[in-house]
């Protein structure tokens, strides 16, 4: 029954999301597609305004969301001392807020640990029980048993069926870990710099915020994790399912943040994405993991989610910054060429 | 040096010269030009003893800055390899150059040369019953070339490597911050100590393959060779086929840096994940390479001093090809985060797990060898089964980051250091140290101090747990690999790990007291030093050997050798 599940989840990902780590040649062109937004960031702003005014008539549903005096609000959140960040001599994954971190610490907890602790202490009795039983003082004659098929088999086989109930809910672990976001889920684009992080939005007029580290006095000072915090934050709606792509604007970069059980590499020319779903408001630290220079250190990650309401107020504070989302987004795009 | 064995007087075809039959040629025609594979042998373990203590003196450096959180020790190096220290990144990248120097020194010219160079060159021919190597002279340029490759290496150290002096891209050399990300010439002379070495270790390969095929005593046949004579075979064969893909890997490399190529660079077409595939081809056959050496010392001081054969033999033989062949089959497994498709993440979860099976089987011998048998906790074999307990705490932890899923959060964080450390530092490194205790009287012809030997084990053993189990907890509390500085909440650990180094600092230094004290005060080594439950051919030489050996080849008769 379990095996079924598993087949069926996997022959999912496998028609939706195979394609994920396609020939560059296929990459190439999604990677210029997300390009454009960030290339048309600094006309945003002056075209937006314009557009705004004008959309009266051509689009009533947006006219009437924005109120054209909304600049929105902001204020960053006060991390929660222990969450989303590693706590002082700590020994255990960190708290979990994603469901695919509640599924990953669960294999972990539950499945591995048991087995490998098993392992590594039935190893450990065996030795002493040989040291104990077949020193020099206690047999000083050796056997000549040098054969015994039938334990060579079980030894053989037992760790096999070991290994198969640890891959079946490795892999349907897997098969969730890549299920794709559905069609209208907001979609960050994450980019490595060396040595910082760029977060542009594509579904609210692609504005990039540009996310560099905090020195460790300013961090004190805002109440935050010293090395972890940063300017601007990843800003992002919790309890709703986000499309994170990431890619590398000149070596590889690795954005992952250990709370959220996300870890996933920006790599130049190609797009990697993968569903981010954060369960609860908060601010949630990571580090970038892959080795990008001489500042590797030094380019932490924040997220922040929030409620979808303010979510949406942030965005309006950005240069750019648009609500209403895909519908709006839309007609944005064909205009462009045409300016 | 004169010694006179008293049982290998024959040397008939000399006769017409005087009876030392030893021969040996001038200081320098013996040690610059060699073709003994003793001598060779013994060129190649004072070298990686050497590099050694470079590479163990880097970690010092590291473990020294890692000690506490902030910059510190940095830019003491950064100028003393005549870097920028007022340069904030170029103190950051010496970090690099540390990570990186610490890695290749450790993988490349030290656990290979010891393990492979050193005790290969010494023992394979005599255990085969052989004279010396198949290809005497291909072994010396085998050994000069890995020595140019380690010069290579040191003088990458003192050149600009971009941000800073020194090739600082970690020992993986990934693109593009390995092409377009490290201007100056540091990575280029990093990338020709590989090929230097890796030339080096293809024709050590050829040789002991030729070797073990074509010059075994009469008798010796394939099912009966000692199992240490099959983990070089296996472990020869790995080197053959990996090596060359990294040769490959590294030469694209040099040619996107220098000649314009694009094969690792999407701006021409190229895919740095490319590089990655290629790099971990080797990659993973590499870790084995280190490892399964050691797995043949292990068997052969576990069956001597329990006083048994090794159990199950042919599945112990037939586990490490399949090691071996399984090696080469699960590379991506190291790639889990670059964006894998699904099915290819399943299928190397996999098959990544399925190694546990053959490595199951060697553990449970190994101990099955020692149920029933007189064992005496003699230096090596403390060593040994030292190495049997933290070879399983690292190949448990391997299982865990075969998972994909799991893998997601644990990959390039300390939980993969801790990992690689139980299984090499913890792993190999003690299987060499097992070695070195269970041949050196018979290298040198003087006795070690056991007390020292399992003094040594103790504070060893104590030292590195503590450097490497602490590594575990940062790793699932989130701290990524590669950082020269952390935060506050991670010091603890850290502090932890560092107290840990200098522990296991005095244990090598106990280390190079006793083979001081072996030289010094040490008794005169019998031929068969272990006594009864030594059966292997190093055993009916004198210690040490003859200049020559089996001039008049052994012959193997099955009741001496039967498994």
């Amino acid at each position: 029954m379990s095996l079924a599940d598993t087949a069926r989840s996997m022959g999912k990902a496998f028609r939706t999301f195979g394609v994920a780590a396609a020939l560059t040649f296929g990459t190439q062109a999604m990677a210029a597609a997300p390009a454009a937004p960030v290339a048309a960031e600094a006309a945003a702003p002056v075209a937006a305004a314009p557009a705004a005014a004008a959309s009266d008539s051509a689009a009533p549903a947006v006219a009437a969301e924005a109120a054209p005096v909304d600049k929105g609000y902001y204020t960053p959140m006060k991390p929660t001392p222990g969450k989303g960040q590693p706590v002082d001599k700590g020994w255990t994954f960190q708290d979990q807020y994603s469901p695919i971190g509640e599924q990953g610490l669960w294999m972990h907890d539950v499945i591995l640990m048991p087995i490998i602790v098993a392992i590594s202490i039935l190893v450990l009795v065996l030795l002493l029980v040989v040291m104990a039983k077949f020193n020099k003082r206690a047999n000083p004659v050796a056997s000549k048993t040098s054969h015994n098929t039938l334990i060579e088999v079980i030894w053989t086989l037992v760790p096999v069926l070991i290994l198969v109930v640890i891959a079946v809910p490795s892999i349907r672990l897997l098969a969730h870990q890549y299920e794709p976001a559905p069609k209208g889920a907001l979609t960050v684009k994450v980019t490595g710099y060396q040595w910082y992080w760029g977060y542009t939005y594509p579904d609210n007029g692609g504005f990039e915020v540009i996310s560099n580290m905090l020195s460790e006095e300013d961090a004190l000072k805002a109440g935050e994790p010293g090395h972890l915090a940063v300017d601007n934050r990843m800003v992002v709606p919790a309890g709703e399912p986000i499309r994170i792509q990431t890619i590398g604007s000149d070596v590889i970069h690795a954005f992952a943040v250990p709370s959220l059980w996300f870890k996933l590499d920006a790599v130049p020319g190609r797009i990697n994405e993968k569903v981010l779903f954060i369960k609860e408001p908060g601010v949630y630290y990571g580090q970038c993991s892959e080795l990008c220079g001489a500042r590797h250190g030094y380019m932490p990650i924040a997220v922040e989610a929030l409620p979808r309401d303010k979510f949406e107020a942030w965005v309006k504070t950005q240069p750019g910054g648009t609500v209403g989302a895909p519908a709006a987004a839309a007609p944005a795009a064909p205009a462009a060429p045409a300016a | 040096m004169a010694t006179i064995p008293a049982n290998e007087g024959f040397d008939a075809h000399h006769d017409a010269h005087d009876h030392d039959h030893d021969h040996k040629p001038g200081f320098f025609a013996r040690w610059f030009m060699s073709t003994n594979h003793k001598d060779i042998g013994t060129l190649y373990l004072i070298f990686a003893i050497f590099a050694g203590i470079i590479g163990g003196a880097v970690s010092g450096i590291m473990r020294a800055e890692l000690a506490e959180p902030g910059i510190q020790y940095l830019g003491w190096w950064t100028n003393f390899l005549g870097g920028n220290a007022s340069d904030f990144n170029a103190t950051l990248h010496m970090w690099n150059v540390l990570i990186t120097a610490h890695g290749l020194i450790m993988v490349f010219f030290m656990v290979m040369p010891a393990i492979i160079g050193g005790f290969g060159n010494w023992f394979v021919p005599i255990m085969i019953g052989a004279p010396d190597m198949a290809f005497p002279r291909m072994n010396n340029v085998s050994f000069w070339l890995t020595f140019v490759g380690f010069c290579s290496l040191m003088l990458s150290a003192f050149v600009p490597g971009g941000t800073g002096v020194g090739a600082g891209t970690g020992w993986t050399v990934y693109a593009p911050l390995s092409t377009s990300g490290s201007v100056g010439p540091a990575v280029d002379f990093a990338i020709f100590s590989l090929h230097l070495s890796g030339a080096g270790s293809i024709l050590g390969a050829i040789n002991f393959i030729t070797t073990i095929f074509n010059m075994r005593a009469p008798g010796m046949t394939l099912h009966k060779m000692p199992l240490f004579v099959w983990s070089v075979l296996v472990t020869a064969f790995l080197l053959l086929l990996a090596l060359p893909v990294l040769a490959a890997a590294i030469t694209m490399l040099l040619t996107d840096r220098n000649f314009g190529t694009t094969f690792f660079d999407p701006a021409g077409g190229g895919d740095p994940v490319l590089y990655q595939h290629l790099f971990w081809f080797f990659g993973h056959p590499e870790v084995y390479i280190m490892i399964l050496p050691g797995f043949g010392i292990i068997s052969q001081i576990i069956s001597t001093f329990s006083k048994k054969p090794v159990f199950g033999y042919l599945g112990m033989a037939y586990a490490m090809v399949a090691i071996g062949v399984v090696g080469f089959i699960v590379w991506a497994h190291h790639m889990y985060t670059t964006g894998l498709d699904v099915n290819t993440k399943m299928y190397f979860t996999a098959a990544t797990m399925v190694i546990a099976v053959p490595t199951g089987i060697k553990i449970f011998s190994w101990i099955a060898t020692m149920w029933g048998g007189s064992i005496e906790f003699k230096s090596p074999m403390v060593w040994a089964i030292g190495f049997i307990f933290l070879f399983t705490v690292g190949g448990v932890t391997g299982v865990v980051l075969a998972n994909g899923g799991v893998d997601d959060n644990l990959h390039d964080t300390y939980y993969v250091v801790a990992h690689f450390h139980y299984v090499l530092s913890l792993g190999a490194v003690t299987s060499l140290f097992a070695g070195f205790y269970y041949w050196f009287p018979k290298m040198s012809g003087r006795m070690h101090s056991e007390f020292l030997s399992h003094l040594q084990f103790w504070i060893f053993f104590v030292g590195v747990n503590l450097i490497f189990f602490p590594m575990h907890f940062l790793g699932v509390q989130g701290m990524p690999r590669r950082y020269p500085d952390y935060a506050l909440a991670y010091s603890y650990w850290n502090k932890i790990a560092s107290i840990g180094y200098v522990i296991m600092a005095v244990s090598i230094v106990i280390f190079f007291i006793n083979i001081l004290y072996a030289f010094l005060a040490g008794k005169k080594a019998e031929a068969n030093y272990w006594g009864e439950g030594a059966t292997t051919l190093e055993w009916t030489l004198s210690s040490p050997p003859p200049f020559h050996q089996f001039e008049t080849l052994p012959v193997i008769d099955d009741a001496a050798h039967a498994h």
